[in-house]
């Protein structure tokens, strides 16, 4: 199958969430064309954990993030979180799953109702599942308003665009803990923001993670974002997952020459370091047709014929950091597989 | 955590934006308006039907005078107790047209365009369809087909008005529920209904409510052309019917102009002051999501 | 204006602004967007104009340009270009020199290119414009252009629409509409901002090339210091409208004097660092543009503010290291700042947020 495998997955008791064989696909209006979103990806997360995705614009990692809440459901695959399957559940067993399982989105201004007041928006998943009396709210919602560094005081009088972005980020993760969730995905939380701020809030997120034990997947297009964050990272290249690993074994030797496009394309923040040249040509192909064999092939400088046809497996090159890729840039080449129709 | 980045205050005082003066004005015409339509059994006016024929000034109509300060019209009928009771009418008419349009289309509308789905691809289509026919001969056609009586030609022009108020009802409501706030809504354990309720309406109400003012505007205007086809409500006074009543025969507009000029400038002020207001209150409450 | 390009001397600015001030008028009083920047760009020399959202950084760039608005602004001061001041001049005055001179590219190539005209269409239109060129031979030009900026099957290209081009492309087609008409100096607001990372680092290689064959000045206005450290030769930092460090790019990330500048790239997340290392950042955010607080305006978020930065704000002076100015009371380096550091190091009890 394509750029799969599950040899990455740990043992299916220890995870938190499993993501098993996930696809989505959208339909594009009556055009009969297709959408291939997300093309059968596995990960899992355990407790405590960090899960960083990466991938450029249209490689299905925000999809990935809302296919696990079921935002929408997956076209097949399965998730499993905290030992319940996701994809069967009927809307009020999920609804109520979703308690546990909280999101934080891109653009904080948009993610938060314009005309409502902070502390509202805030308090209003408590209303929503009526938990405790009216004082045990507003005594909830005030310590997680403190905790992320907003007034409460100022959040029951302000609409949301009296706050700046990064406020408004803040705000959007105090709701998102306010059920106490176990897991946070958070889809693009600081690329919206300017640097100085982007770093209050990742700081915030991992104080967060620390004081109320939460499992994190982090989703950016920012590799140095996601690699500080990161426990273990995937990086995503149209639909599929290339390469995943812990952070500092994957940065630090990547064996996917996707990951090494990647990394060699961030302009780094000094100027002694050579301007190398272009590493790669062209832009990602449409995910409505996408090329067959490994999705990478056509703008991989390492690509063979094998590359063209056959769909690379995931396996382990380093304790931990598994790779789909026929000719990696370390591990020795893929072996060959006698292929079933 | 370290740092708490708040300084509190320091860009809280984003500035009140004024209605401004001319706004009030509106609102002042438009509640007087209001108060002559609803008072107006009560006010010490002289009978809008009664005949102040009076010999000494031979044929009626009599020009404006202290007397009869919009003058009277051919049969020594008041004109200024006639426009104001006309207010009644029309006002009435243009009100709860417009209360019919909201209550019908404004709820498909947001209904269709939060499910969207085969409801939307229904309702899209009725849309379309009433949208289609010209408006004023529709309603020229049914209120000549019916008993016209002040509720049939409420819902006729209410009827007019579910079209554009749905399609705009939809579109706010399809521009909000793809906001990432409704989706926040929704993995918090929401329901339709409270989203629909508490995160979608509050954004669609603002937009809908400056269009109530210029749908009733334009309800107003449309009752007008109404009656001056002699087609509104049948034993009632209306400012359609007062304009037609002074434009009729040949020359009565030339010899007596003022029979039908205070009607016309009633008109024009209120649906003037409809629309101006209207105007106002949409960039009042245009909720500014990002500041400089 | 005159058309021929001034270039009586080469070590003159192309570009010079004094004390140049933006100011809008806004419900809540007037922003100082732009407040008071003086500037030079030389002849073939690249600019980074670096800072957050709201520094001034956009309009700075627009108003050299004179592309912002009659309405509703408060310009002063000069902008000369090539010893002409144009600053004073009407968009009708400018429209000669706009494309020929000097042109833009944004960050959003969707939304400004037009996308009901194909995109030859919109290369050629300036060409036959500004170098009354007859159709054909613009075409041919313009064909020429999209092979430099390295658009593959160009004459295919040309009769498409924006929305059959990919992001990448699109930005490809803006950059080639700017250099049609040969300009000196190319604006770049943000223009990889919204393209992915490979992309990006594609079009800036592009951008590079094309400034150093064609020997044109660049502005580029980015929030993205790994932008500035690799494609320019100086960088202003700009803070609340005014700029607060300039240097060549070297000397700027050796010799930091700024404490702003210098926190600025520490809160920067760095694929050499380790994971789960703490970021260092700037509390608060920046000074509010219609109300900016007296003294320096970056005192209220800086670790090594003292009384003195409250009340006066620092001129900008003349570091050590040449072509260096920075607008700093206790600048990096001081014993102010060292004495300060050994505090805060001593709270912490880690190094971080400081290191």
């Amino acid at each position: 199958m394509a750029g799969t495998g599950k040899a990455h997955l740990r043992p299916a008791g220890e995870a938190l969430l499993r993501v098993e064989d996930l696809v989505v696909e959208f339909r594009i209006g009556r055009t009969g064309l297709k959408v291939n979103a997300v093309s059968g990806i596995s990960f899992d997360v355990l407790p405590g954990e960090t899960l960083g995705i990466v991938g450029e614009s249209g490689c299905g990692k925000s999809t990935t993030g809302r296919a696990v809440m079921q935002l929408p459901r997956a076209t097949s695959g399965s998730v499993v979180f905290d030992g319940r399957e996701l994809t069967t559940l009927d809307k009020e067993e999920m609804r109520e799953v979703r308690t546990k399982v909280q999101m934080i989105f891109q653009d904080p201004i948009s993610s938060l109702n314009p005309r409502r007041k902070v502390r509202d928006i805030v308090m209003e998943p408590l209303l929503i599942w009526k938990r405790g009396s009216k004082q045990e709210q507003g005594e909830a919602v005030d310590k997680v308003l403190e905790e992320v560094g907003i007034d409460p005081q100022r959040a029951a009088e302000s609409l949301p665009h009296q706050f700046s972005g990064g406020q408004c980020q803040r705000i959007s993760i105090a709701r998102s803990l306010v059920l106490e969730p176990q897991l946070i995905i958070c889809d693009e939380p600081v690329s919206a923001l300017d640097v100085s701020v982007q770093a209050q809030v990742i700081n915030l997120l991992e104080d967060l993670k620390k004081a109320h034990g939460l499992t994190l997947i982090f989703i950016a297009h920012d590799l140095a974002v996601v690699k500080n964050i990161s426990d273990r990272v995937a990086v995503m290249y149209l639909g599929k997952i290339c390469e995943i690993g812990p952070s500092e074994g994957l940065y630090g030797r990547p064996a996917h020459p996707y990951t090494k496009v990647l990394l060699d394309s961030i302009p780094i923040p000094d100027p002694d370091v050579e301007t190398r040249k272009v590493a790669v040509e062209g832009e990602p192909p449409s995910p409505v047709n996408p090329p067959s064999g490994c999705r990478f092939n056509p703008r991989c400088p390492n690509a063979s014929d094998r590359c063209r046809t056959e769909e690379p497996i995931m396996r382990e090159i380093d304790p931990g950091h598994f790779v789909a890729c026929h000719h990696p840039l370390f591990g020795g080449e893929a072996p060959v597989t006698v292929r079933s129709a | 955590m370290s740092v708490v980045a708040n300084n509190a205050g320091d860009e809280a005082a984003v500035a009140r934006k004024k209605l401004g003066f001319g706004f009030w004005l509106c609102v002042g015409w438009l509640g007087l308006m209001l108060f002559v339509a609803v008072f107006t059994p009560l006010l010490p006016l002289k009978s809008p039907t009664a005949n102040f024929l009076d010999s000494s000034q031979g044929r009626p109509p009599y020009a404006p005078s202290w007397k009869h300060w919009f003058g009277t019209d051919k049969d020594a009928r008041d004109v200024f107790s006639r426009t104001l009771h006309g207010a009644r009418i029309s006002l009435t008419v243009g009100f709860s047209a417009i209360t019919a349009g909201f209550l019908i289309g404004g709820t498909v509308g947001v209904i269709s365009g939060y499910f969207r789905g085969w409801i939307d691809r229904v309702s899209s289509f009725v849309f379309v369809v009433l949208l289609s026919f010209p408006s004023l001969v529709l309603a020229i056609l049914l209120t000549s087909l019916i008993e016209r009586s002040l509720l049939t030609v409420s819902l006729v022009l209410g009827l007019l008005s579910i079209a554009p108020v749905g399609r705009l009802a939809r579109a706010a409501t399809l521009q909000y529920s793809d906001r990432e706030f409704v989706l926040a809504a929704r993995q918090i354990g929401a329901k339709d209904r409270h989203i629909i309720i508490k995160e979608i309406l509050p954004n669609v109400a603002i937009p809908m409510s400056s269009l109530a003012l210029l749908g009733m505007a334009v309800a107003v205007v449309a009752e007008g052309g109404l009656s001056f086809l002699g087609l509104s409500v049948e034993k009632g006074i209306t400012w359609g019917g007062l304009i037609q009543l002074g434009s009729d025969a040949s020359k009565t507009l030339e010899k007596a102009p003022w029979i039908s000029f205070f009607p016309i400038l009633m008109l024009f002020l209120t649906v003037l002051s409809l629309n101006f207001a209207g105007d106002r209150l949409r960039t009042f409450f245009d909720v500014k999501e990002m500041t400089l | 204006m005159n058309s021929s390009t001034p270039d009586r001397n080469e070590f003159e600015p192309l570009i010079e602004t004094v004390n140049l001030k933006t100011h809008f008028r806004t419900p809540r009083g007037v922003a100082r967007a732009v407040d008071g920047v003086s500037i030079q760009i030389r002849r073939g020399q690249s600019i980074g104009v670096v800072g957050e959202s709201g520094s001034g950084k956009t309009v700075l760039s627009r108003s050299i340009m004179g592309l912002l608005p009659r309405n509703g602004v408060i310009r002063e001061g000069s902008v000369r270009y090539g010893g002409e001041e144009i600053g004073n001049r009407t968009p009708k005055q400018m429209r000669s020199i706009w494309g020929r001179e000097m042109a833009m590219i944004f960050q959003d190539p969707m939304t400004s290119l037009n996308p009901v005209m194909k995109v030859g269409r919109q290369v050629t239109e300036s060409l036959r414009l500004h170098l009354g060129m007859s159709s054909s031979e613009a075409m041919a030009v313009a064909e020429k252009i999209f092979r430099d900026v390295r658009i593959p099957e160009p004459t295919r290209r040309l009769n498409q629409y924006p929305h059959e081009l990919s992001g990448g492309m699109r930005q490809r087609v803006m950059i080639a509409i700017a250099l049609a008409c040969g300009p000196n100096m190319l604006f770049a607001d943000e223009p990889t901002t919204a393209l992915d990372v490979t992309v990006q680092a594609q079009i800036l290689d592009l951008l590079a090339e094309q400034i150093r064959d064609r020997n044109m000045s660049m502005l580029l206005v980015t929030h993205n210091l790994g932008v500035v450290a690799g494609y320019t030769d100086e960088i202003a930092v700009m803070y609340g409208g005014k700029v607060v460090e300039r240097a060549p790019t070297k000397t700027l990330f050796q010799n930091v004097k700024m404490p702003y500048t210098e926190a600025l790239l520490q809160s920067i997340p760095r694929l050499n660092q380790p994971s789960h290392s703490r970021l260092a950042m700037i509390p608060g955010r920046p000074p509010d543009l219609v109300d900016p607080p007296a003294g320096c305006r970056f005192a209220s978020r800086c670790a090594y503010v003292r009384e003195l930065c409250r009340h006066e704000e620092p001129p900008l002076v003349q570091a050590e290291t040449p072509d260096h100015t920075f607008a700093c009371h206790f600048p990096v380096g001081s014993p102010e700042y060292h004495e300060r550091r050994v505090e805060l190091t001593r709270a912490s009890g880690t190094t971080a947020g400081v290191s």
